[in-house]
Parts: C-alpha cells; structure tokens; sequence
C-alpha cells in the first residue's frame, strides 16, 4: 500500500457540512465573530472621539449620523457583539483556571452566553433612551 | 489551514439505492458513505434498508447486517463490539462516536454514516490513521526515569493513582481529534484532544520523572495551543472523558512552572 499516487487520490472525509452544530460549538464559532466585529467597533467608537476633538460642527455631523436610524441599528448590533464576547471573554477565564469544562455546564454556559448578551443588550439600550 | 469546501475529488455524489429486504415490515433507512480506491470516482452516499427485526440494537449491528445481507463490499473497521477496542469510530448522525455504543433507536430518521471527519479515507468508513498514530508516537507514552529501578514495582498513593482516572480510559478512537475544528485545520501540526489527554496522563503520573521535558516538547504554538476551548472533544468522546479539561491543565502546568 505504499503506493503514493493512490495515496494522493484519496479522498478528504466530509467535517463541517456533516457535523452537527452543537451548543458549544457555536459559542465558539460566536466568540471569533464578535471579537473580529468589534475591531470594526472599536473603530466606530474612534472616529467619534475623533470627531470631538476636530471641531464642535464635525462632532455634530458625527453625532447626526450615529443618530440616525441606521446609525442606531449599528450601534446596537455593536453593544451585543461588546456583550457577547464578554461574556464568552468570562467563559475563557474560567476555563483557564481548569474550572467549569463538564460538557452539560459547558452546555448551559452556551446558552446562558446568549441569554446574558441579549438581555444585557437590551437594558443598556432601555438606559440609554431613558436618560437621554 | 480552514478550508470549509471540500476539494474536488472529495465532493460527495449521491450513490445507489440498493433494494430493500423482501418480505421485512420493520426497516430501518441507513445512509451510508462509501469511496472506492479501485474505481477513481468520487465518493457517494449509498442508501440501505435495514429488516429490524433481523438486527441487533447498535449502529454496528445495523452496518454488519447489510455487510452480510445486502452489500459485502461495506468496508468498515470493527473488532469489540462492547466500546473498548475504538476500531468501529466514525460519524454517526452527526457526531463521531462508537458505532458499537450507540443505539440506532438514538437516531432520528435515516441513520447516516460518515468516516471520521477530515481525514483522508483509505475506503468507505475507513480513515488513514497514520498521523494520528504518528503524533501519539510522538507523545513518548511510556514511563520515563532517571532514578535507579526499585527491586519491586514503581509505587504510587492511592491519592496519586486517582489522578489518573479519566485519562487512562482513554481508548484512542480518534473520536474527539477528529470532531474538533482546531484539528481539522491544523492537523499537520496541533497535536490534537486525544493525544493532549494522553500526554497530559504522563505529565500527571507522579512516577514519571520526565515532566520537564515533555512540557518543553508541547511549549509550542501549535502543538498545545491550538486548542481554543470549543469543546467538540468533550462533547464526543464515547468513554465520557475530558481532553479539554486535560488540556486546560497542561495549560496550566506550562504557567505554573514559570511562577
């Protein structure tokens, strides 16, 4: 069976596409899409600081724009990804100190991830319009 | 590297619906994976019907039943058939498990059946194992010492000898390695959950004098640090073992002697 050529044609096993998409799997797959959307945030939360530092008419246009219907919908998509990825940030330092890897808790946890950013999401947003 | 597509001559056909058992009222729909290395085509999924009331409980019984009754081409690993050899390890709905330790009556619907995820298949259900091997090899799994051998046994506290439980079950099915994403794109290189928990039994084993230097071997980007905690292993492994948790251990064990 040393017989390179057929070794070459063998094909790859099929993984992503027949893999069942489990709980903790998605929190992690969840945790690299957040924390890759939040260069993007962080970027939006520059350009505001920036823009006050330019001039009072600018900080203006900046804050007109944020304020848009648009503006808001980015701006909360960017608080849950905040959320999201702090609460699996959380996840990872408790894994790294060797507590919390039973595969039922690891379960819920993944859950709870969710649980946490959206409801977190939502009363930072209640907060925000009413001490506006 | 991740490469969700599969390549070219990997792409899965739909195969042959082969005739169901005459006369059988309690059929069971398996979707099974097959490749052939003789004929160079791509791999295919092949449709069975298997009489329930001919067959035993478990997904193996249900795949040794077509192998004898419909299709003796079916190319499948196996010897136990009770969960302590690892030979019959593939991807059973979804999940890599033992296809002898698990029920077909836990499956819903048609029970469909893949090798072991990202490897390369030598034919059907059959993964080229090499790498695995090889990277286990690599491991040095054996007891190591500089202390002059006792007259008798190398003596352990029972305290000491707890600490091996949940590591030395370990039957190297590949299950775990073979689910986790980590591995499937950087197999060349991360070692993987199975042979990580199989290290971290030698780091762990209070006899083995050797811990230094097995740290110094897995101190490495790829060999131990690829694992990114996304828990597929625990998930599968069929003896209910932890390799994340092992892992996260070693982890530990590379920080602590630091400090």
């Amino acid at each position: 069976m040393a017989n390179v050529e057929l070794q070459d044609r063998r094909p790859l096993s099929p993984h992503l596409s027949v893999y069942r998409l489990i709980p903790t799997m998605v929190a992690s797959i969840m945790h690299r899409i957040t924390g890759a959307a939040l260069y993007f945030g962080t970027l939006l939360f520059v350009w505001w600081i920036f823009s006050a530092a330019v001039s009072p008419q600018y900080f203006e246009f900046a804050n007109s724009i944020y304020g848009s219907i648009p503006g808001q919908i980015v701006l909360f998509g960017y608080t849950w990804a905040l959320m999201h990825h702090l609460a699996g940030g959380l996840r990872h330092f408790m894994w790294d100190t060797g507590r919390g890897f039973d595969k039922h808790f690891s379960t819920k946890l993944a859950w709870a991830t969710w649980g946490f950013s959206i409801s977190a999401t939502i009363l930072i947003w209640i907060i925000a319009y009413a001490v506006r | 590297m991740v490469e969700l597509a599969l390549p070219k001559n990997s792409q899965i056909t739909e195969g042959k619906t082969w005739p169901k058992p005459e006369g059988a009222t309690n059929l069971r729909e398996y979707r099974i994976y097959r490749w052939n290395p003789d004929t160079g085509e791509n791999p295919s999924i092949d449709t069975y019907y298997v009489n329930m009331d001919d067959c035993g409980p478990m997904v193996l019984d249900g795949l040794l039943w077509i192998k004898n009754n419909i299709d003796p081409t079916l190319t499948l690993r196996r010897s136990c058939r009770e969960g302590i050899c690892g030979s019959c390890a593939m991807n059973i709905d979804g999940t890599n498990t033992l296809a002898c330790t698990k029920g077909s009556d836990e499956v819903d619907g048609a029970v469909k059946v893949y090798p072991l995820p990202h490897m390369k298949v030598v034919k059907d259900l059959v993964p080229d194992m090499n790498n695995f091997y090889a990277q286990h090899r690599s491991i040095q799994p054996w007891l190591q010492t500089v202390s002059n051998e006792p007259r008798t046994e190398w003596l352990q506290s029972e305290a000491d000898r707890e600490k091996l439980d949940g590591l030395y079950e370990c039957i190297l099915c590949a299950c775990c390695s073979t689910s986790c994403p980590s591995y499937w794109w950087n197999g060349d290189r991360y070692l993987g959950p199975a042979v990580l928990l199989q290290a971290y039994r030698w780091l762990i084993d209070s006899r083995d004098e050797a811990t230094g230097e097995r740290l110094d071997d897995l101190e490495d980007p790829f060999r131990l640090y690829r694992c990114h905690t996304i828990m597929n292993c625990a998930q599968a492994c069929p003896k209910d073992l932890n390799p994340a948790k092992a892992i996260a251990e070693i982890k530990k064990m590379m920080v602590e002697r630091r400090v």
